[in-house]
């Protein structure tokens, strides 16, 4: 079997192949990049991928619903609540009872789901400065991610991969003393971030390193699918937060933060890492809110039960549906087919952010240098148990 | 109401036998449509100031199920300008025992995130995208046999040497 897509007899005199990954730390997990360079130049990236693939819609035909939701931690798992939350409201629509959750889970659901974003935040820009030769910032975002996970495990029981979003209810309500301890965390957590500002966003050097690289154009951006900060980063308003307005997203107050090309050019690196350092502040927002809520008019009582609207029979009758949802990475969608007869889908297709905001890299890499290569490839920031999925 | 108006669309540029049925009904429009003129209709759809798909949100290949002998390939559409989403569906009647693939034109000339979409659905559920410019698998391996996603999908015994399915030793 040949690996290669380009043929190396047909390369000119001064072109050669290289190959990066896919046991590479930046490549972000089993990444191959084909590249045919000239000199330091990349004249073209062809992206292999499919090294962690392990066919989740296959396995989603064979098991019910409830069943498939730890199958769904593990594409993007380093959010997992955010996908849960997304598949669950795709089961509940389905089955016509997401007008009857209630207020308390919602309101759980979204603080959790805003923390897993923090954490993944945390991660991508952890990481891009690592990418860039900045290691500091990873040992700050890594500290701060760390009291996140040591969160979510107190309420989940798992550090990662969490399984706490039901279709109908959660796993089991808030740990006592949760939100006073997310609260806490909250506040010592805003001064870090100005403290990775002032270490990261604001440094000359990784702004010399990103500013005007791996320019994505908007149209570009809209006609190759992408979504979440890629697309936002080429100045968009669009989160589907916001646009679809799903669970208990349109009672809170947030901004939605855009690329402005303030260190240069609209939809430059820079951008995209701006959106997500913005975006981190706009989750803790959120989550204030839900606290302020959780602890207030819809306090924990002893009668409560996350699990009381746990459908009894879980067969949505038959239809097609696509149910899409903001991730930290972009738009996740899950198109079902139901046949009304089976506990199990027809089909799960899961359309993952990743896999379309990783088809835009041979565009953008065509023409840039090899070292800038990694500074684009970082921006995108991908997790390969999606784009595999 | 705009799934209505963006069938009649349809029906007005290409005649009534474009359309073949539409479902408004559920949570979600569907518009099946010829599968010949898939590709001019998204072009219109992309376009036409009334609707500005300009978003393909997914495009998915199904196997619609071992004794209808039918496929069929779902593009969800959406539009950042107007906030419209729809579904469009061709189905294609084909015979599993013959080796040709069911063929669907390309749209990957029309949104550029089609290409790696298309790819996987020819990767897992065997449907040949005519005038695609890279048509190979993506996600298994350019020697994989078979298209994991079809009802009847049987695994090989072995891959390069390791037993698929093979015995799974627990820990004692």
């Amino acid at each position: 079997m040949n690996n290669l897509k380009t043929d190396p007899s047909k390369l000119k005199n001064e072109e050669m192949i290289l190959n990066m990954g896919p046991q590479h730390p930046s490549m972000h997990g089993v990444l191959r990049l084909e590249l045919v360079t000239d000199g330091e130049t990349v004249k073209e990236c062809i992206p292999h991928i499919g090294y962690l693939h392990r066919c989740f819609e296959k396995h989603a035909e064979a098991l019910n619903y409830q069943q498939i939701i730890p199958f769904v931690d593990r594409m993007d798992y380093i959010s997992s609540m955010n996908n849960d939350h997304v598949f669950v409201m795709g089961v509940e629509k389905m089955l016509g009872i997401d007008q009857s959750i209630p207020k308390r889970v919602e309101y759980i659901r979204v603080l959790v789901c805003e923390l897993n974003r923090i954490a993944s935040h945390l991660i991508a820009i952890g990481t891009y400065g690592m990418d860039i030769g900045a290691v500091t910032p990873f040992f700050f975002c890594f500290k701060e991610r760390e009291h996140i996970l040591n969160l979510l495990e107190w309420a989940s029981g798992a550090r990662l991969l969490y399984n706490y979003i039901w279709i109908g209810g959660l796993f089991y309500d808030l740990p006592v003393g949760f939100e006073q301890r997310c609260s806490e965390f909250l506040i010592q957590f805003k001064p870090k971030m100005r403290e990775l500002d002032e270490l990261l966003t604001n440094n000359s050097i990784f702004i010399s390193r990103t500013q005007n690289i791996g320019v994505l154009p908007l149209d570009v951006a809209i006609n190759y699918g992408c979504s979440g900060p890629m697309l936002r980063g080429s100045g968009i308003n669009y989160d589907l937060r916001r646009i679809d307005g799903y669970s208990v997203y349109p009672e809170l107050d947030f901004e939605i933060p855009i690329g402005a090309g303030k260190m240069g050019t609209t939809g430059d690196c820079w951008d995209r890492f701006d959106v997500r350092v913005r975006e981190i502040s706009e989750s803790i927002k959120i989550a204030e809110q839900c606290i302020e809520r959780l602890t207030k008019e819809l306090k924990r009582s002893p009668e409560f039960d996350p699990r009381a609207k746990l459908p009894k029979k879980l067969i949505p009758k038959a239809q097609e549906f696509y149910c899409r949802g903001e991730m930290p990475k972009g738009e996740l969608g899950y198109y079902f087919i139901a046949d009304g007869k089976s506990d199990k889908p027809f089909r799960c297709k899961a359309r993952a952010a990743s896999f379309s905001n990783l088809s835009v890299l041979p565009e953008l890499a065509k023409g840039a240098m090899i070292a800038d290569l990694i500074a684009i490839l970082g921006s995108i920031d991908i997790v390969l148990g999606e784009v595999d999925r | 109401m705009m799934n209505e108006k963006i069938s009649h669309l349809i029906k007005e540029s290409f005649g009534e036998q474009a359309v073949l049925s539409t479902d408004f009904s559920g949570l979600q429009g569907t518009i099946v449509v010829q599968t010949n003129l898939i590709a001019d209709i998204c072009l219109l759809l992309r376009n036409h100031p009334t609707c500005y798909f300009d978003y393909l949100s997914c495009l998915s290949g199904v196997d619609l199920g071992i004794e209808k002998n039918q496929f069929a390939v779902v593009y969800h559409l959406s539009s950042i300008t107007l906030g419209y989403q729809i579904a469009l569906k061709v189905i294609i009647d084909h015979p599993r025992d013959t080796p040709q693939l069911p063929i669907v034109p390309t749209v990957s000339q029309v949104w550029r995130t089609a290409d790696w979409h298309e790819r996987e659905a020819y990767d897992l559920v065997g449907i040949y995208f005519e005038g695609h410019p890279d048509l190979r698998r993506i996600l298994c391996p350019d020697d994989w046999e078979g298209y994991a996603l079809r009802k009847d999908y049987v695994a090989a015994e072995s891959y390069g040497g390791l037993k698929i399915n093979g015995e799974v030793k627990t820990n004692e």
